[in-house]
């Protein structure tokens, strides 16, 4: 109740504002709702949404499997704490700094965008679980040892389930960064997806249009957040 | 038989903390079937000697034979009950239990002894403190190991479960004869449980006194108030001055 309150009334301000100050370039809501009516109705968006949808499963994806494995690992054997090292160096890089080479390795197109959804996903997820893996109380592994716990059991039975809740934090930062990321890879190298939506709209002048794909944007990326917490209550069970 | 032979042991020092001597030559003995505590002063180096009895520490000199073979690490012929909560959080009481032993049977008959055969299927943080303990000290029994090492397990408990605990503690141990070491700054409980004490000193951390107690177990809560009690409790007391 309160969300749809909060939703009206940004409306009714925007509407205000536009009443107050008219200008050529932002559209009254009366003209989002119509080009809103128009766009669901038309197959492009929905194409736009899958394109997006897709790049973000498949490098989400990679990012997850490649993120949770290296953290366990790194955390487990701390020989291969030098990994570590090279990983932190890339970390501050921000993936959309990567779009140039991506474009240059991958060419215009999918393989470029999951690369950068991988980018933009993997450091959130390798970080948090790594760092939830280093913090296992050492109680933990004296309880394994002294029941003499295979490595193989103590890997998949008590380290990966401590690190859960962390592996689960990373998880829900990098559906978030992959979005953001998707659609900046979008925006600057890509022929399709709902960046390109509004990168096309943007020299078309057709505002509308450019406020309908933010939109979708923010309900979709809020969607995603929201299966990866629908997902933990449902794994996380104990908590 | 297990036998502690000339143990000591030093922290080392680190950053600004000074290399730290925690024990001295601690030499004792525990018999087969024997409840015995380690009694000292908080910070006396009762969890080190825990510690390198459970093989999670090597001692710097000395050793410690469980019949007659030497402890190099930990293994499942002694089990430690700590003070923290050591269970897993995401695995049920039985799968808890699974974890230290698959047979089904035993973890039965575990579950019952400490009477927690009703909530096998409870995670650790729908018990009570007091059921969290009960379940550390199945899933100990469940490898049925040679040893028992009780390291402050209800230290952090209120008085009443406490009792209840060592109530619980005393029927399994007058069941199991299980040999039992447990530390303990708790003069009370000390002398309510074993069959010896042991007296640590701080300063540097040796042993200064032994005493034997000759209750008959099962043990109840009114011995507590007898003279004999009283007069232990007291000469515990006086071994510290």
């Amino acid at each position: 109740m309160k969300k749809v309150f909060l939703i009206i009334l940004l409306i009714v301000i925007y509407q205000l504002v536009n009443a107050l100050f008219p200008n050529n370039y932002f559209p009254s809501i009366f003209q989002i709702f119509e080009a809103l009516l128009k766009n669901l109705s038309s197959r492009e968006i929905y194409l736009h949404i899958a394109t997006s949808l897709l790049r973000i499963i498949v490098g989400f994806l990679i990012a997850s499997i490649i993120g949770i494995f290296l953290g366990l690992i790194l955390a487990y054997d701390q020989r291969l704490k030098d990994l570590k090292l090279y990983i932190e160096l890339l970390r501050p890089i921000p993936p959309i700094a990567w779009i140039p080479i991506a474009i240059i390795i991958f060419g215009l197109g999918n393989p470029s965008a999951y690369f950068i959804v991988f980018l933009g996903a993997f450091f959130p997820i390798f970080t948090n679980t790594y760092f939830g893996a280093i913090s296992i109380p050492p109680i933990y592994k004296n309880v394994v040892s002294s029941f003499e716990v295979s490595k193989v059991r103590y890997f998949t039975k008590i380290l990966l389930f401590f690190t859960l809740p962390y592996i689960s934090t990373g998880l829900k930062i990098g559906i978030g960064m992959a979005w953001m990321s998707v659609i900046a890879a979008e925006l600057i190298g890509s022929q399709s997806g709902l960046g390109y939506f509004i990168q096309l709209n943007r020299l078309l002048l057709q505002t509308d249009n450019i406020i309908i794909g933010m939109i979708f944007i923010g309900i979709i990326g809020n969607l995603l957040q929201k299966i990866i917490e629908f997902a933990e209550s449902k794994i996380i069970v104990w908590n | 038989m297990i036998n502690i032979k000339n143990i000591s042991f030093s922290y080392p020092a680190d950053n600004h903390i000074k290399e730290k001597q925690a024990l001295t030559d601690i030499n004792f003995s525990i018999k087969e079937g024997e409840f015995v505590s380690i009694l000292g002063r908080s910070g006396c180096g009762k969890t080190t000697l825990a510690n390198i009895l459970a093989g999670y520490l090597a001692a710097q000199t000395g050793k410690v034979l469980i019949n007659n073979v030497e402890v190099k690490k930990p293994g499942k012929n002694r089990i430690v009950v700590n003070q923290e909560n050591d269970l897993f959080a995401w695995m049920t009481a039985w799968e808890n239990m699974k974890l230290a032993n698959k047979d089904e049977k035993k973890i039965n008959k575990c579950l019952k002894l400490v009477g927690l055969d009703e909530i096998k299927q409870y995670f650790p943080n729908k018990l009570s403190v007091g059921m969290k303990k009960r379940l550390s000290l199945a899933r100990a029994l469940v490898v049925n190991p040679s040893f028992l090492i009780l390291d402050e397990p209800f230290a952090s408990l209120d008085y009443r479960i406490r009792e209840e605990l060592h109530i619980g503690l005393d029927k399994i141990f007058s069941f199991t004869k299980k040999t039992t070491l447990l530390v303990t700054h708790d003069i009370d409980e000390a002398v309510f449980l074993s069959d010896r004490i042991i007296i640590l000193g701080d300063k540097p951390t040796s042993i200064v006194n032994e005493l034997n107690i000759d209750f008959p177990h099962p043990r109840e809560l009114r011995i507590k108030n007898t003279k004999k009690f009283t007069e232990i409790k007291n000469r515990i007391k006086n071994s510290y001055i």
